[in-house]
């Protein structure tokens, strides 16, 4: 409560305005079929650590092909 | 004393609807702004949103925040995340806003801008926003299944054959009319065509960037390719100008089609990375931004609109499309009131990344309304343009001549004053050589967004541009729609050819795959040039039969809410999803019965074709046909289109067979029959 009150003003503003820009790209990106990076690597340390996790740029190809490749098979 | 108080700022809200609702409803003679229609739109929005949404979550639905749901139980941080609501509305949203919403109320509007506004915010509010809701939440309970899936599981697997076969049929219908859209704005313009071509070389160059020059920044490569979208608007300016650049990007309509076919192939067999995924992402980025670019060019603008409440069309007989205001007006604007397909968005990739279930109610909810929206910005740029012009742009050739004198002399007896002049100078303040016979919405909405957005940006001399960024920016994901429906149509195709040729079934079988796809442009194809040929402009063919057929897709949706109401033993509020599912039938039966058997050539495919096989048997040439081949291709075409009609009445009257069946055996049972997945308690994570 302390610290709500104390932080009131820019800096909350500036807060709240990285919060939004973060959601506004999160949601550009998932309007194209990419959900967030960040989150599937935290899913996947929480519960698969013994598994590697794809780096971006597989983990960008696998949802491309996932979103326009109509489930299975791959397209010619 | 408290509750009232919460329902105070709500009766305000309901006041100010009313009084923006009733000037643009009352107003007769005089123009209003176009800023009582938005301001009664969204009060009407908020309102619906705020008590009947409620109520269907509540009571209707029974939403439950305690449940776990698909994202939760099965979350690969792929398919299945839960994602924040808002970011998910952005998804969801993109998704279902596509042309539709865009057309629709454009043909619509002759019939003056009142009918087209009251359907778009009653059909929102009592079916098309409860439709997607409605889905959204049963799909969610059943682990994120498809449309097809769902109403085999709730009604049996004839019913949901019948069902996928329909939406196959369906999709063939809507690629064809697409691509009709962008054939009727691009034919003789070779600022567009070279504009939309250039689209190609520069989605190509962004594939190949994301591939393997900096793979994966979508951002980056976007805003790149925006920068050279808007060079290509201003090369197809140079080209248009250039003696010898322009004869070469120049088609007629016909050439335009087997283009546009050729292309769609080569689309569909290219891999996805190189084509359709970078154009994916310029169209919809460009979509979501235009969108919202017409949102403050209204409101920063303020048009007035020119067309009047009513015309004497909506009487019948009108030059876009012909047909009495029951049932043709309600299966004219389908996407924006409401539309089937998002049924399939809505059983799609959206339910499996829902965070909480009480969040269906503002991603289905609130989403179509948001699109709903569109619609009325759709309708205000339409209106705002000059009653003649719209009727120029949109009267097929056959009925109003095809010089700017006759046009103007055709359309000024209507009582819409317009002058040779005014065609003409219209066309040159856009950029063009003719304006006239550009039915289909795409191009009457370009000059309306051009007519709002110069006024905000640029003036007059940024007219042209304006009117061929918003061609460009329906043109880019028509195309899109058409490489991406082809794909799904050949996957849909593989599949229930594979039921009688195995070896078809193979998706990794390039021949198989060709002839699927081959087959599946075929189908589109041959619609599609069926309806460039049509001296009536084809959009008078094409549009009620996807209208009717979007539609019923949506009644086979709402039936299966019923269905799941009655099994979950909520019969009493069935009526919720019953009522627009039986408007729906009305006006689909109806206006496909009057499309097959009407008397009037106009609007029933028999009566035509009966005209010309008259004409054919007595040896006469019957106009516009010019020989006897024709005349006999007209028959074959009006016959295959009353067949299709046929068709859908079929699907629709059979699932609805099936559906009374199944809810008089879930009245019988004693309890609930629900096919849900079984309750698990979602972790301690409270709803947002």
């Amino acid at each position: 409560m302390m610290m709500k009150l104390g932080n009131l003003g820019l800096p909350e503003a500036g807060r709240y305005l990285a919060r939004s820009t973060r959601a506004l790209g999160q949601s550009l990106r998932l309007m194209v079929g990419l959900p967030d990076y960040d989150t599937y690597l935290s899913h996947m340390a929480a519960t698969h650590p013994e598994r590697a996790p794809m780096s971006y740029e597989a983990f960008f190809r696998e949802r491309l092909e996932a979103r326009y490749g109509a489930g299975k098979g791959r397209c010619c | 004393m408290h509750s009232i108080r919460r329902h105070l700022v709500w009766l305000v809200v309901a006041v100010v609807g009313a009084f923006a609702l009733g000037t643009v409803a009352l107003s007769r003679g005089e123009s209003i702004n176009a800023l009582w229609v938005v301001t009664a739109a969204i009060c009407v929005y908020l309102i619906a949103y705020r008590y009947y949404s409620l109520f269907i979550a509540d009571k209707v639905l029974g939403l439950d925040g305690s449940r776990k749901t698909p994202a939760h139980r099965h979350n690969d941080g792929l398919d299945y995340v839960p994602t924040d609501k808002n970011v998910l509305f952005g998804h969801h949203f993109a998704a279902i806003a596509g042309a539709g919403p865009l057309v629709g109320p454009v043909l619509a509007a002759q019939m003056g801008y009142l009918p087209g506004l009251l359907w778009v915010l009653a059909g929102v509010v009592f079916a098309g926003a409860v439709q997607d809701f409605i889905i959204l939440f049963i799909s969610t309970r059943r682990d994120g299944r498809s449309l097809g899936d769902l109403v085999k599981q709730e009604m049996g697997v004839v019913p949901g054959m019948i069902a996928l076969f329909g939406t196959f049929m369906i999709m063939i219908i809507i690629l064809a009319v697409l691509a009709l859209i962008v054939v009727k704005a691009l034919a003789e313009s070779p600022w567009g065509t070279f504009t939309v071509a250039a689209t190609i070389p520069v989605a190509v160059f962004m594939g190949l960037y994301l591939r393997y020059i900096r793979p994966g920044r979508i951002g980056e490569v976007s805003v790149i390719g925006f920068v050279l979208l808007m060079a290509a608007i201003f090369g197809g300016q140079a080209v248009s100008q250039s003696p010898t650049w322009a004869p070469l990007f120049t088609f007629d309509g016909k050439a335009l089609t087997w283009m546009l076919v050729g292309y769609g192939f080569v689309a569909a067999s290219l891999p996805v990375w190189l084509l359709l995924a970078p154009r994916d992402y310029l169209s919809t980025f460009l979509k979501i931004g235009t969108i919202v670019a017409l949102a403050i060019g209204i409101v920063f603008v303020m048009p007035t609109l020119q067309m009047p409440a009513l015309t004497q069309f909506a009487q019948g007989n009108g030059p876009v499309w012909s047909g009495s205001l029951f049932p043709f007006l309600f299966i004219t604007i389908a996407c924006g009131a409401v539309s089937g397909f998002h049924a399939l968005i809505s059983s799609g990739t959206t339910p499996k990344m829902l965070d909480n279930e009480k969040h269906a109610r503002f991603i289905g909810y609130g989403g179509m309304l948001a699109e709903s929206f569109v619609a009325v910005m759709a309708l205000v740029a339409a209106s705002c343009i000059e009653p003649g012009i719209y009727f120029a742009m949109n009267s097929p050739a056959a009925l109003v001549g095809s010089t700017p004198e006759a046009v103007a002399q055709v359309i000024s007896g209507w009582g819409f004053a317009v002058t040779p002049d005014m065609l003409l100078q219209t066309a040159k303040d856009v950029g063009e050589s003719t304006i006239l016979g550009r039915a289909g919405g795409a191009p009457t909405l370009a000059v309306g967004m051009a007519h709002i957005l110069h006024q905000a940006i640029g003036g007059p001399a940024m007219m042209a541009f304006w009117y061929h960024f918003a061609i460009l920016f329906e043109a880019l994901f028509i195309l899109t729609a058409v490489d991406a429906g082809t794909r799904a149509g050949r996957f849909m195709l593989q599949d229930l050819m594979g039921s009688f040729v195995p070896a078809l079934k193979r998706t990794d079988s390039l021949p198989a795959n060709l002839f699927a796809t081959a087959l599946t442009v075929a189908a589109w194809g041959y619609f599609l040039y069926q309806g460039v040929v049509d001296p009536l402009g084809g959009i008078n063919t094409l549009w009620p039969l996807f209208g009717i057929s979007n539609q019923m897709l949506a009644a086979v949706a709402l039936m299966l809410g019923v269905v799941v109401l009655f099994r979950m033993k909520r019969e009493r509020y069935a009526w919720v999803a019953a009522a627009p599912a039986a408007w729906l039938l009305a006006c689909t039966l109806t206006a496909g019965w009057q499309k097959i058997f009407s008397a009037d050539p106009k609007v029933g495919f028999l009566a035509h074709a009966a005209r010309y096989t008259e004409g054919l048997a007595n040896g006469v040439l019957v106009a516009p046909a010019k020989t006897p081949e024709a005349m006999a291709r007209i028959v074959f075409n009006d016959r295959l289109d009353a067949g299709l009609c046929a068709l859908f009445m079929f699907v629709v009257l059979s699932v609805l067979v099936y559906s009374v069946k199944a809810c008089l055996a879930a009245r019988a049972a004693n309890r609930p029959t629900v096919h849900e997945t079984p309750y698990e308690p979602l972790a301690a994570v409270p709803a947002r």
